[in-house]
């Protein structure tokens, strides 16, 4: 029995294994194909590169009309920044008010929250690029960043709502008796204790405005203001006259920080996945 | 509760009116006012150079009538959301429950099989995706090896779409880690209850796994069909960005966003923006208003 029950054991684990594989292929493909010379990368099915270059690097980091992919990747680092900044301060200030303070209307407005949540973005697209249009924002990054200073992304004021909603309020009350007011509970006490959620808005937040290609590709045209995603569009070319090379080299290395990062935060990511339920 | 006094209570509603003031602004400037414009375009002709011109339902009566773009889209979207959808909460909770089994190493392969779920939403992964579903990609040549001949994945029109929903499916891992979430909480002497009872397992994963995970499907359910309607970087980078080959990677927003910022009819935009709006808001009061058949709140859970 004990023999049948680790052959039982070994299969699950083989079977496992073998998808996920499977799974991580597209990945590895793209990563070693961006190391052989471009004669091999369509004909060659094995991964293992059998002659290994780093000209698609060299080449791919030379970008478009001039300007180099570290504009681009400067570029949408300043966003993702800047958006993770502004996440992290609109949505914990809302989040406090929507868990700890009384005030009038909090219900209806959680409600509203509650629904922004699912609001798909189409209907609000073409009257905030109007928007954007008389304050003459298109090709600047305001209108990717300001809409995370006004806590827009409303998914994570719930995040923390949930999270604010664990901390005990004995810490609140014996505070209150020390003489402090709301925000100075709000800073000394529930800020401190709120980092975890905060890690987990930033990191999902960073890794959403980076692929963000929609808003971004809506609101840039000119080629200096262009993120890596915009780059790498624009170096393939659907004809199928793309410098496949570069192109590979600079998807792989778009991928890097989103694989970093969720390499180095991975327990806030899994966690914060699990308890809310994010992408 | 203990009651607050008056002056304070004031004073808490002016604070708390305080720390909302950023989400408040957004709301009405970002998302209330930007709603209420778009339904006021939709009932007009706009494009942004002329200021718009009152055409009442006439993009509504041409939208249905008229627009057999319009009516491609949406069944090529309905498709895509009911096929990609069930099958990827299918594969996340097999895989959940095939790794809940206290399996060693589990951390290790809830990373590998939650990574297609973090890269997948990249332009990089649509190109690649493209690459091996080529005439002469990956998914080719390992069909060669049985001796199969396979088509133009991306370049068919009757199989584009299938490319499109197998990058969404392989994104599973996302609903995967939450059912692992959902499948730890069901507590073992049910299982162990109905096994001295002689419940089988497939008993066992009606019985009891089904009804016990039934809220946290229900949330995979609402979360992907919403986010599955709104699909748009696969369908532009798969397909040639204007909804070919024949209109089959025509999704619901590529054609909006043709539309709108391509022909600049931006009044027709906002009138499918709204349909769309209409056509969620449907499907998600659906799933609610079924939900009380199906999923199981046990009465020691408090609901939220």
């Amino acid at each position: 029995m004990p023999l049948k029950r680790q052959l039982v054991q070994a299969g699950r684990h083989a079977a496992i294994i073998l998808l996920g594989l499977l799974m991580l292929y597209p990945v590895l493909w793209l990563v070693f194909s961006s190391f052989k010379p471009n004669h091999l990368i369509f004909t060659n099915s094995s991964l293992i590169p059998t002659a290994f270059t780093l000209d698609h690097y060299v080449n791919g980091w030379r970008g478009l009309q001039g300007i180099s992919f570290g504009r681009f990747f400067g570029n949408s680092v300043l966003i993702s920044v800047m958006s993770v900044i502004g996440n992290i301060v609109s949505c914990s200030l809302a989040a406090y008010a929507f868990s700890r303070l009384k005030f009038k209307f909090k219900g209806l407005w959680f409600s509203i929250m509650l629904v922004t949540i699912m609001l798909p973005y189409h209907v609000t697209l073409v009257p905030q690029y109007i928007l954007y249009n008389e304050l003459h924002w298109i090709n600047t990054y305001f209108p990717l960043i300001l809409p995370k200073w006004l806590a827009h992304d409303s998914f994570f004021i719930l995040l923390m709502v949930q999270f604010i909603r664990g901390i005990p309020r004995e810490l609140d009350e014996s505070a209150t008796i020390d003489g402090c007011g709301q925000s100075q509970i709000f800073f000394r006490i529930v800020v401190p204790l709120l980092v975890p959620a905060l890690i987990t808005t930033a990191i999902f937040t960073f890794i959403w405005s980076w692929d963000d290609f929609f808003s971004q590709m809506i609101y840039l045209s000119k080629i200096d203001l262009f993120t890596v995603q915009l780059g790498i569009r624009s170096l393939f070319d659907p004809s199928g006259q793309s410098d496949w090379g570069a192109l590979l080299a600079m998807s792989t290395l778009s991928l890097l920080p989103v694989t970093i990062i969720f390499l180095v935060f991975q327990r806030y990511f899994l966690e914060g996945i699990a308890t809310t339920g994010l992408k | 509760m203990r009651k607050l006094s008056k002056p304070l209570y004031g004073q808490q509603n002016k604070t708390a009116y305080l720390f909302l003031l950023p989400w408040l602004i957004g709301f009405f400037c970002l998302t209330l006012g930007p709603m209420i414009a778009s339904l006021y375009l939709s009932m007009t002709k706009f494009n942004l150079l002329s200021s718009p011109t009152w055409t009442g339902l006439s993009n509504y009566v041409q939208i249905f009538t008229e627009d057999d773009t319009f009516q491609r889209s949406l069944w090529l979207t309905f498709y895509y959301v009911f096929l990609s959808v069930p099958l990827r909460l299918a594969f996340a909770l097999l895989i959940a429950m095939a790794l809940n089994k206290g399996i060693r190493g589990l951390g290790i392969y809830r990373t590998v099989y939650y990574i297609p779920s973090l890269l997948g939403g990249s332009v990089a992964i649509a190109i690649v995706w493209r690459q091996i579903f080529d005439g002469s990609g990956l998914v080719n040549q390992s069909l060669g090896w049985f001796g199969i001949t396979g088509p133009s994945w991306i370049a068919h029109p009757d199989y584009v779409v299938y490319t499109i929903i197998t990058l969404s499916v392989w994104q599973f891992g996302s609903a995967m880690v939450i059912f692992l979430a959902g499948l730890k909480q069901i507590p073992t002497d049910l299982y162990e209850a109905s096994g001295v009872d002689g419940a089988g397992k497939i008993r066992q994963f009606f019985g009891i796994t089904l009804p016990m995970l039934s809220p946290v499907i229900f949330f995979n359910l609402i979360m992907s069909m919403i986010n599955s309607f709104q699909a748009f970087t696969p369908a532009y980078v798969i397909g040639d960005g204007r909804g070919g080959p024949l209109d089959a990677t025509m999704f619901y927003t590529l054609y909006l966003y043709l539309k709108g910022f391509s022909f600049f009819d931006m009044g027709y935009a906002s009138a499918l923006a709204w349909i769309m709006l209409v056509i969620i808001g449907v499907f998600t009061g659906i799933v609610f208003l079924t939900s009380k058949f199906w999923v199981f709140y046990g009465d020691n859970q408090e609901g939220r």
